[in-house]
């Protein structure tokens, strides 16, 4: 999907960032400095972010898509939620289905695909969308960001004619000098320097870095409710990248958007996103709180992807890739998909079919020796995680709803602490990226 | 900008200089004596008479000299005299040049409009449509044009009698409904082309990232077609229809034949048959820079149809 290679340094210069994170993520919300633009902040989407807290923005329950031809489905029982003002990250090497589970959400599959399962977005089944309807949705509710901002514009139109558009489809009413002047303030929004000379130039005139300002003005155009971040960022250069996800963050906390942010880099999603689902040959292998994701994978390849990127702490020795390939559409598995490339493989794996295996406290893992990877021999969730595989996929449910609900019940430690301080570390982040 | 367009113009004086030798030197080397049509026919021949004629039309001076003279003429404006006419040469392409413009002028229309438009309807349908269209204007293309031009006018001339078969007419309606089937079995022949040209350079330019994208957020599928497809598949679509109109202008001597039509095509026809030396050179020149100019314009068009090259240009 991705040159990996282009954004290796940003990943070599991350978890000296994650490390820094507890702390960051300490400061008040309030102590973040206000970034240029934010006055400009549209009080109406933030009023409907708050009011909207309680339904999630985007609910995928139980997604499969089955491609003609491919010997085996897409996707397979995909669930993930996405609250207002909340980000959650999508992880997988190419070709694990990220964007195809994004792009779902704008009821966008490959030719032929079925879709089955559920996907609401806003309380809207957008599975059964047609038409017009369909056509509102992708325009007014979701808003997507590309992973290369100069693929994603039409090359020999202005960047004003695309704002304008965008704009249009907005529903935005006025003359010419009005809806000139909305694209001028989204521009300065979104930290573009020289806004007005911008709507004159053209895709080939701007930087990588600015093509993507620019694309996320056009999605702020239409003031949407759920943004989908597909490898906005990796395309970009480290300090270009930094820039971009603090726009992003703070688009979704003065806009109270939700945001699905795609990644094959799992530290910066780590780093960036509250939650963290990791997907393997079209299935979530793993769904847990951002930094418990990363300090205790449990997932043989959540850990598989944390030992691919060298850290400042270990040599570059230390890097260790997961062994194999990534599965191709070709490969059909009666078992666990990861069997072939696991460490731990047993021959049972190749027959066990995988099933979200709920975690004690928050979270699931999808793999038949979850219980003996037990990292401290934790009793709580041992036996059932291990063994009983009947109740589990229920189980791995009631507890994905209590770990994405912040308000009531048996939620890990860590996490209302990062929902609340959520803002800080991207900051961090940033400085760590760029310094 | 300025540079360039002078670059342009000498490369296009060059091939112009070119073009110019090449037909003066093809026409000389034509089978046939013109100096015996020049004294009235073999029958009465004498080897004097020969050589006077010879020596009055300079076609007694070797093949370098000859051309040097004719250029030489050409440039002061003055294309020679008929042999057959003994009218300007200039004078008589005044009058049967608007003929053929029109004609080029309106079988482009018809085309650019027909062609493109099917092209268009091919790659947005799909399916049927997009297989009625490559069939039907693969047919088009392969009956030939004065065939095509016979078919008309059995049918449309003769049979249902709404156009003329024959002349150019007068005024703006006139000579319209005299030019319609005349411009039809001009255009159809282009048709399978156009048509294709587009079809496949929208199918590339639906291809591109920016309009999944573009469709991802909710463009209407119309406002996609017209903006991000069909904008951005103008380049090859025009080069084709300039290369198409370019041919045309040296190419409506069979239709002008079967119409009845005075225009130059006629006019070059008749030149050849007769030995009419400096007829068929001007007629030949003026084709050659007509095909070499509108090339030229599309070209120029180019850059303002997509900006990148503009920006290549410049910095190259």
């Amino acid at each position: 999907m991705t040159d990996t290679h282009g954004h290796r340094p940003a990943a070599g210069a991350q978890p000296a960032a994650g490390a820094r994170m507890p702390s960051a993520r300490a400061e008040q919300p309030g102590a973040e400095p206000a970034p240029a633009g934010s006055a400009a902040a549209e009080p109406e989407a933030a009023a409907r972010g708050a009011s909207g807290g309680a339904e999630p923005l985007l609910d995928i329950v139980g997604l499969g898509l089955e491609l003609p031809g491919a010997a085996r489905p897409l996707l397979a029982d995909v669930s993930l939620r996405v609250r207002p003002g909340e980000v959650v990250g999508l992880v997988g090497e190419s070709g694990s289905g990220k964007s195809t589970t994004a792009k779902a959400a704008l009821a966008l599959f490959p030719d032929g695909a079925r879709p089955t399962g559920e996907v609401r977005v806003a309380g809207t089944d957008v599975l059964a969308l047609r038409g017009e309807a369909l056509r509102a949705h992708r325009a007014r509710t979701v808003a997507m960001v590309h992973q290369d901002p100069r693929a994603a514009l039409n090359p020999v139109r202005r960047v004003g004619d695309f704002l304008t558009e965008r704009l249009a489809l907005a529903g935005f009413a006025g003359n010419r000098a009005a809806v000139r002047g909305r694209a001028v303030e989204l521009l300065a929004e979104v930290g573009l320097p020289d806004p007005a000379r911008r709507l004159r130039q053209r895709p080939h005139e701007l930087s990588g870095g600015m093509l993507q300002r620019v694309v996320i003005a056009g999605a702020l155009a239409v003031g949407p409710r759920l943004l989908l971040a597909d490898e906005a960022t990796s395309a970009l250069d480290v300090t270009t990248q930094a820039e971009i996800l603090d726009l992003l963050r703070t688009v979704r906390r003065e806009h109270g958007t939700g945001l699905l942010f795609i990644t094959h880099d799992l530290q910066l999603a780590a780093a960036y996103c509250d939650r963290v689902l990791v997907m393997y040959a079209g299935r979530l292998v793993e769904h847990r709180p951002a930094e418990a994701l990363f300090t205790d994978p449990r997932h043989p390849y959540t850990r598989g992807l944390l030992e691919c990127s060298p850290t400042l702490d270990e040599a570059a020795a230390g890097v260790r890739p997961i062994p194999g390939r990534p599965p191709s559409l070709a490969d059909a598995f009666p078992g666990c998909p990861f069997t072939a490339r696991c460490p731990g493989a047993e021959p049972e794996c190749e027959r066990w079919q995988p099933r979200p295996v709920p975690l004690p406290g928050d979270g699931m893992a999808a793999c038949r020796r979850l219980a003996e990877y037990e990292p401290d021999g934790a009793e709580s969730g041992g036996a059932d995680a291990g063994t009983d595989a009947r109740g589990a996929a229920a189980g791995a449910e009631g507890v994905e709803r209590a770990g994405a609900d912040p308000s009531p019940g048996p939620v890990a430690v860590s996490a209302p602490a990062r929902r609340d301080a959520a803002p800080g570390p991207v900051s961090g982040t940033t400085e760590g990226g760029a310094g | 900008m300025l540079g360039r367009l002078l670059r342009r113009l000498a490369g296009l004086v060059a091939t112009l200089f070119a073009a110019s030798f090449v037909i003066f030197a093809a026409v000389y080397a034509a089978p046939g004596d013109p100096a015996v049509f020049l004294a009235g026919g073999r029958d009465k021949l004498t080897p004097e008479k020969l050589a006077a004629v010879r020596e009055q039309y300079h076609l007694d001076e070797p093949l370098v000299v000859q051309y040097g003279r004719w250029l030489w003429d050409c440039l002061h404006g003055d294309l020679g005299r008929s042999f057959k006419y003994t009218d300007q040469v200039a004078d008589l392409l005044t009058s049967r040049l608007p003929t053929t413009l029109e004609l080029v002028a309106y079988a482009t229309v018809l085309f650019v409009v027909f062609g493109v438009g099917a092209g268009i309807v091919a790659a947005v349908r799909r399916g049927w449509a997009d297989q009625a269209v490559v069939g039907g204007t693969t047919l088009a293309a392969s009956v030939p044009n004065f065939v095509a031009a016979i078919g008309l006018v059995a049918l449309f001339g003769v049979r249902l009698g709404w156009f003329p078969v024959t002349g150019q007419g007068s005024g703006f309606t006139g000579t319209l409904h005299h030019l319609t089937l005349p411009a039809v079995s001009l255009a159809l022949g282009a048709l399978a082309v156009i048509s294709r040209v587009t079809r496949q350079s929208m199918l590339d330019a639906a291809a591109s990232d920016h309009v999944a994208a573009a469709r991802a957020s909710g463009v209407p599928e119309r406002t996609l077609v017209r903006r991000h497809v069909l904008r951005n598949a103008l380049g090859p679509i025009v080069t084709m229809c300039g290369l198409v109109t370019a041919g045309m202008l040296a190419g409506t001597v069979v239709v002008e034949t079967a119409f009845g039509l005075s225009g130059v095509g006629s006019l070059l026809v008749n030149a050849i048959n007769t030995h009419d030396f400096p007829v068929a050179q001007a007629v030949l020149l003026l084709m050659v820079t007509g095909y070499v100019v509108v090339t030229n314009l599309v070209d120029l068009v180019h850059p303002l149809l997509d900006p990148r090259v503009r920006a290549e240009r410049s910095a190259a």
